[in-house]
């Protein structure tokens, strides 16, 4: 005793059940590496992404995915002579790329050092607190992720979770780290942070507009980096430091542009890379404009 | 089915031996359960709260688990040296306590991947590290070479230790064509886990203080001190308590070797602060803040005079043939040479490795209550295993305790003995 109605009812049950059973397949079938996950499951991802911290937010953020363009490689100079140690830059780049407030989480480290004794670590002071900046008889050098060409860091990592994109951008894959730390133990910079506790990033500090390989909110247990504020340099813009510094020390561009001024900078002025004798091959260079 | 069968009374026979013991065997075994439970409500914090609880920070990346990670590896690779004479020269007093070595070193391993697991951050994603859900970034990750070798040398100890108890519980003999070419191949693998921690930080450019071709061979040569250290007194233990037979000159033979392996050690530390304070260079502050403190940062030294006279008087006990076979002297050696060798290849290894960090900042680092007892749980459950392995090995191999028929199969003088 069968009425016409109840065969519809089960077709959309089942048409229900098979759309779910393919969400499940192209989803739920395990995570992933970012870095290897096909072009329609990433998207996917990315909108559970941008469901899950828009709910924890309670605003609208955006998970951007835009890819390298092509012919771009990003390097940045950063101008000794200008900085003037004021911490601008590390406080727009935790504003910018959604680090945690509490434990303070900072990608950049500004180190103060004594002229007399030129670029030297082991005399560095990262905790200067004077009255006023600049101090007499010191420079300052800030440090971040050195984008590096030939990176120690990528290789030590055993899951693959780290990488180099094609413009140079070296990224993490927040959901697929382990914690391990040994990126941390390889990089010559100090640019890997580890997150030692669940990162405290209150609803209204929240920038909305992130990346997934960039400042998109972390884990606990993860480790994360500079990236070149890749959610605003994939997208035409500076990086959040560049567009902050009050002295006009940090300068950014694509070095494959013969005419960009990072080029400019690289063949005219006085250059240094840190450690150069590691061989790291840092696509972050400074220089003396004066 | 008739395997099934075997297997079955192999396990309720173990259960049995495990269940059944004096006084002090109980008092033991609750001191472990009491660490091990003190360990998981640490490690249960520690989970919940992140590894902020650590002393660890981003300055000190590595800490405590990984030093004892490290000195562990050691212990595991120990077996070697006991497996190298008994198998390939045939010397006899050795052989029989091979299986005791190889005990050992499935405990260590045991204890090894526990402290790995809780010192990442994420252990809910270990499974990252396994293909084919997983990735293993293999061969580049040095790390992902560890992983495969300590797995494989678990494994390869595991089915010896296993098979010959198994056959020696059923009252046969072990199948040659299995075990000796596992034995073979656990000789160069022991060497090749110990090779491959090293080379994991051996291979980091960032930091002088391990990026040193020396790193690998005094890794060897420590092993082959603290491994034997340990087994030396369990053996005597057994001896003690159980008709466990061993000869005084096996103990005295392994000791000799130990004298040896220490030296070596010695020596290789000496070439390294030689190098580091006659040349003095930018790369002497890490030596520096292990044996004399920067300024004010002196956590560290007392650790690292301790060991040097702990390894010393240990050299000295061992070479000396007299103090070597006397019991006291025999006992302090192996105590000195394990202190000395979990110092120097702990703390006094990843520390100031660690210390000053790659842009010269000072963070002295020294492990929070929370990892003390995270690693004493570890410890103790890798004892406990220890110590049941043991309980069941020991009556097998003294045929103490088999299946009956097949004692009644083998009525000869030596099996019947008690």
């Amino acid at each position: 005793m069968t009425t016409p109605e109840k065969p519809k009812v089960s077709r959309r049950l089942f048409a229900a059940s098979g759309a779910s059973a393919a969400a499940w397949v192209l989803t739920a079938c395990g995570p992933r590496r970012l870095h290897e996950v096909p072009r329609d499951r990433l998207r996917v991802a990315i909108r559970e992404m941008e469901r899950k911290y828009s709910q924890q937010a309670g605003k609208e953020v955006k998970v951007s995915d835009a890819g390298a363009l092509p012919g771009v490689e990003f390097a940045y100079a950063l101008d000794i002579s200008r900085c003037i140690g004021c911490r601008r830059c590390v406080y727009a780049c935790v504003e910018e790329n959604n680090q945690s407030r509490n434990p303070q989480l900072h990608w950049i480290k500004v180190l103060s050092m004594e002229k007399e004794k030129g670029v030297d670590f082991s005399h560095a002071d990262p905790y200067y607190h004077p009255a006023t900046v600049p101090e007499e008889g010191h420079f300052y050098v800030p440090v971040a992720c050195q984008q590096c060409k030939n990176p120690p860091c990528t290789k030590v990592c055993p899951t693959g979770a780290t990488w180099t994109e094609p413009d140079g951008i070296v990224v993490i894959d927040y959901d697929w780290c382990i914690g391990c730390r040994y990126c941390m133990a390889a990089c010559p910079y100090g640019a890997r942070h580890f997150n030692w506790a669940e990162p405290v990033l209150p609803a209204d500090a929240v920038n909305t507009d992130t990346h997934y390989l960039g400042n998109r909110p972390r884990p606990k247990g993860v480790v994360e980096k500079c990236t070149f504020c890749i959610q605003r340099t994939r997208a035409g813009k500076y990086p959040a430091c560049v567009d902050v510094c009050p002295a006009g020390a940090r300068k950014f561009g694509n070095l494959l542009d013969k005419d960009s001024e990072i080029r400019y900078i690289i063949e005219h002025k006085r250059v240094l890379v840190l450690k150069e004798e590691l061989n790291t091959v840092p696509r972050f260079f400074y220089f003396y404009a004066t | 089915m008739q395997t099934i069968l075997l297997f079955s009374r192999f396990t309720r026979g173990s259960a049995k031996l495990i269940l059944r013991g004096p006084r002090s065997y109980w008092v033991w075994l609750a001191f472990l359960a009491f660490l091990i439970v003190s360990g998981l409500f640490a490690y249960t914090a520690q989970v919940q709260t992140g590894l902020a609880l650590s002393a660890m920070r981003d300055q000190v990346s590595w800490g405590f688990y990984i030093g004892n990670f490290t000195f562990l590896v050691g212990v595991a690779a120990a077996a070697v040296i006991l497996v190298i004479p008994a198998y390939v020269y045939d010397w006899k007093p050795i052989r029989e306590i091979v299986i005791y070595g190889e005990l050992l070193a499935i405990s260590a391993i045991v204890m090894c991947l526990l402290f790995v697991l809780v010192d990442i951050g994420r252990p809910d994603r270990f499974w990252h590290l396994i293909p084919p859900f997983g990735y293993l970034n293999f061969p580049q990750s040095i790390l992902a070479w560890d992983v495969l070798v300590l797995n494989l040398y678990f494994v390869i100890n595991f089915v010896v230790a296993t098979h010959i108890l198994y056959r020696a519980f059923h009252g046969r003999k072990y199948a040659k064509r299995l075990v000796v070419p596992l034995v073979l191949l656990s000789i160069p693998m022991a060497v090749g886990i110990h090779t491959v921690t090293a080379f994991l930080y051996n291979g980091l450019a960032a930091r002088p203080y391990w990026n040193s071709s020396i790193l690998a061979p005094q890794f060897l040569a420590s092993a082959f001190c603290s491994g034997p250290a340990i087994l030396l007194v369990v053996l005597q233990l057994l001896r003690r308590f159980t008709r466990f037979e061993i000869q005084d000159q096996a103990i005295w033979k392994i000791a000799e070797l130990m004298a040896y392996a220490m030296f070596l050690n010695l020596f290789l530390h000496g070439a390294e602060a030689f190098k580091e304070f006659y040349s003095d260079t930018e790369h002497l502050l890490y030596t520096k803040y292990w044996y004399t403190g920067l300024g004010d940062h002196r956590t560290l030294v007392p650790y690292a005079w301790s060991a040097v006279a702990l390894n010393v008087v240990a050299f000295a006990l061992f070479i000396v043939p007299a103090a070597r076979r006397h019991w006291l002297t025999l006992n302090i050696g192996c105590l000195a040479t394990y202190a000395g060798v979990y110092i120097e290849k702990g703390m006094g290894l990843i520390i100031p490795g660690l210390t000053p960090d790659t842009l010269g900042e000072i963070y002295e680092y020294y492990p929070t209550l929370t990892e003390l007892r995270v690693a004493a749980g570890i410890f103790a459950l890798g004892f406990l295993i220890f110590t049941l392995m043991l309980k069941v090995a020991v009556p097998i191999s003294l045929g103490e305790f088999m299946r009956r028929e097949s004692q009644q199969e083998l009525l000869d003088p030596v099996t019947q003995r008690g």
